[in-house]
């Protein structure tokens, strides 16, 4: 690498957030923002208070529960909970937040949401941030140019006491995705196109950042999703670099800067863009126009078919790990290798999740969900369907546009805002053996309920399936 | 946090890639409020049948495998959600070290806030351990001061490891303490931006 070489956007907010070395390869690291939910902190606020240590910044911490909520019912509070462990865990985030003085949007409150969904609504994730959360997806808010990762419940204590990280730096690597993606392709499909081509821990070690003609013209919750994913493919953090749709994005949020302090926070975040000559240690390329809608066949997310494609034959690998995972992965499935990938006939549809719960996955599944209505057809009579908004504003805003009436006429089940069945830590969970066409993020063996069987897609996909009753190309029902 | 220094102990292969988080231990563990008592859920699909008998084929449920401290695994062990869950159901079932030819980055992490050791080994040293680990003998030996482990039969890899993140594990050393020794750096760090990013400052 020459000596001058230009730097990446990752390199610039790496570069702006050390505070001092720490030892080894190791850097200590500003955390501009620090967002916490009820799962992974309960032990790291015991671990304060044995310690005696404050929270550093609680003006820096924003507080939400979403992961083992109910998707009804919220309106009954956290006494309402009929789960008992869930209960304590809610309780304890509540004294918690309360004892160390943490902004908090408690369950029932219309700005509590998905953690990833509540930071950018709410305009506390901006671009150039550092940003963690006990939670891997945390990689979303790398849509508004922010480094944002996930990180463990020792960590989250570690921030709370500190307002910094101990971490070696990462790897740069540029996905360019060119072209113009066909109609019923976005975003999800990208996200599934770069996890199967780089397989699951191709970007472990780096940061990923996203580039090209087909990301600049996805909007910030198209972004959000494409970052998302990306730990799916073993990199901790995704980067857009900010550009208008960010700022346009961002403007007259709540905690989005105002008057002077915008022009002044715009130039600022301007600067955070790789540099023209910047080196990756590692680029691919992908062409937007040759994306399919894709749909998952197995147990991993890099397990993944164009929607008119078949299920693979797991001869057909040439490594023998991956032989013997992929006949594991079909039996689980409950599928023959060769067969239509289309022909799973589905038994449950899940809309929603930190991956696709937004505004605009709700419309562009209503939209295919109102065609079929226009057809005088509806949710299969086999399929059990939900739509969990991601926040409090998203379900206000969907009912706003008359969304929850396209979706609840169809035969679709609209819920409160949470986590829900993504990670079915709350009673929104597959039953043994049943089929979904889901929204998330994970398709792994028990993920969504022990012994359930997920295949993920795009919001539209989902629809389309629930309709079919089986999976099926969205293309037919736009 | 527990030091790692020495360790002998049995082995147990998990011959399978990509073993996330959430087999290592499914979502009902995680709503507790404590760090202890995990280990009764560890890999908790694999071992119990749905009715919540043990699998007697289950790998750590078979006799010779029972007790085991060291797991060898096959690549990208520790993917997917990044609950702490997963290293402390590890330790709390008595696994102190993960032999693998990669881990997920967020886990990697997360074993060195814990000692718990894991030890990256080249794809034919995992599988040299994996097949011996199937054999009769399953007694390991990992040393974090030389860097080595030696296989049941004596053959002898070396692992690489960050100097700091070697050091801390040896010790035992709490990284709260340690960065909170910088704090004077963090004030200046802190003062700087509220002059130059004013709009971050909430009142």
């Amino acid at each position: 690498m020459p000596a001058m070489a230009g730097k990446t956007l990752y390199d610039k907010i790496w570069d702006a957030h050390v505070v001092a070395h720490a030892d080894g390869d190791e850097e200590v690291f500003y955390i501009d923002l620090h967002l916490i939910h009820e799962v992974t902190t309960p032990q790291a606020f015991a671990g304060l208070r044995a310690a005696n240590r404050p929270v550093r910044r609680p003006d820096r911490t924003l507080a939400v529960a979403d992961h083992n909520i109910p998707t009804e019912g919220q309106d009954l509070g956290v006494d309402g909970v009929a789960d008992a462990e869930a209960r304590l865990q809610l309780q304890t985030l509540g004294r918690n937040v309360e004892e160390f003085g943490i902004e908090f949007f408690p369950m029932g409150d219309i700005r509590n949401g998905i953690v990833h969904v509540v930071g950018p609504e709410q305009g506390r994730t901006q671009p150039g941030m550092t940003i963690v959360c006990g939670d891997s997806h945390t990689s979303t808010h790398g849509a508004f140019g922010a480094l944002a990762q996930g990180i463990g419940t020792s960590e989250v204590e570690h921030v709370l006491a500190t307002q910094t990280l101990r971490q070696k730096k990462s790897k740069n690597f540029r996905v360019n995705i060119e072209g113009t993606p066909a109609p019923g392709v976005g975003a999800k499909d990208f996200a599934l196109a770069v996890i199967s081509t780089i397989g699951t821990a191709g970007g472990t070690g780096f940061v990923i950042e996203y580039a090209g003609e087909a990301v600049r013209a996805l909007s910030m919750e198209g972004r959000m999703t494409l970052c998302n994913l990306t730990i799916e493919a073993g990199a901790r953090a995704g980067l857009v670099a900010a550009d208008q749709t960010t700022f346009d994005y961002l403007m007259g949020r709540p905690a989005a800067p105002k008057g002077g302090a915008w022009e002044m926070a715009l130039s600022y975040w301007k600067t955070f863009r790789s540099d023209d000559d910047a080196v990756f240690d590692r680029e691919i390329t992908i062409d937007a126009a040759q994306i399919a809608p894709l749909v998952t066949w197995g147990t991993s997310p890099e397990d993944v078919v164009p929607v008119t494609g078949n299920v693979p034959d797991p001869a057909s690998y040439p490594h023998a790990d991956k032989r013997a995972s992929a006949a594991r992965s079909l039996e689980y499935m409950g599928l023959v290798a060769g067969q239509p990938i289309s022909e799973a006939k589905i038994d449950r549809v899940f809309i929603g999740s930190c991956t696709n719960s937004r505004i605009e996955d709700l419309r562009a599944a209503a939209v295919v969900v109102q065609k079929a209505l226009d057809r005088g057809l509806r949710v299969a009579d086999h399929v059990n369907a939900m739509v969990v908004p991601g926040s409090g504003l998203v379900k206000a805003q969907a009912e706003d546009e008359g969304l929850d009436e396209v979706f609840i006429a169809a035969g679709f089940d609209w819920r409160e805002p949470g986590c829900s069945m993504c990670l079915g830590m709350n009673p929104d969970q597959l039953e043994p053996g049943e089929r979904c066409a889901s929204t998330s993020n994970r398709n792994f063996e028990g993920r969504q309920g022990r012994g359930g069987r997920t295949h993920l897609m795009s919001p539209p996909m989902a629809a389309a399936a629930a309709i079919a009753g089986h999976i099926a190309d969205v293309r037919d029902f736009l | 946090m527990e030091a790692f220094n020495h360790l002998d102990g049995r082995m147990a292969p998990l011959p399978m890639a990509n073993i996330d988080t959430d087999q290592i231990i499914p979502k009902q563990f995680l709503k507790t409020v404590d760090r202890v008592g995990l280990g009764a859920g560890l890999f908790y699909d694999l071992r119990f049948t749905p009715e919540g008998r043990e699998r007697p084929d289950f790998i750590l449920n078979r006799p010779e495998y029972k007790g085991a401290s060291v797991l060898v695994a096959g690549d990208n062990f520790g993917c997917g959600s990044s609950r702490e869950h997963a290293p402390w159901a590890l330790m709390d079932f008595g696994v102190r070290c993960v032999i693998s030819t990669s881990f997920a980055d967020i886990f990697y992490n997360n074993c060195f806030q814990n000692g718990l050791l894991p030890v990256v080994l080249k794809p034919e040293e995992v599988q040299a351990l994996m097949d011996e680990a199937q054999g009769g003998n399953h007694l390991v030996t990992v040393d974090l001061a030389e860097q080595t482990v030696v296989s049941p039969t004596g053959l002898r890899f070396h692992f690489d490891i960050d100097p700091a993140r070697k050091h801390k594990m040896q010790n035992g050393l709490d990284a709260i303490g340690e960065t909170l020794q910088a704090a004077k750096d963090i004030d200046v760090y802190e003062m700087r931006q509220a002059i130059s990013q004013p709009w971050l400052e909430r009142a």
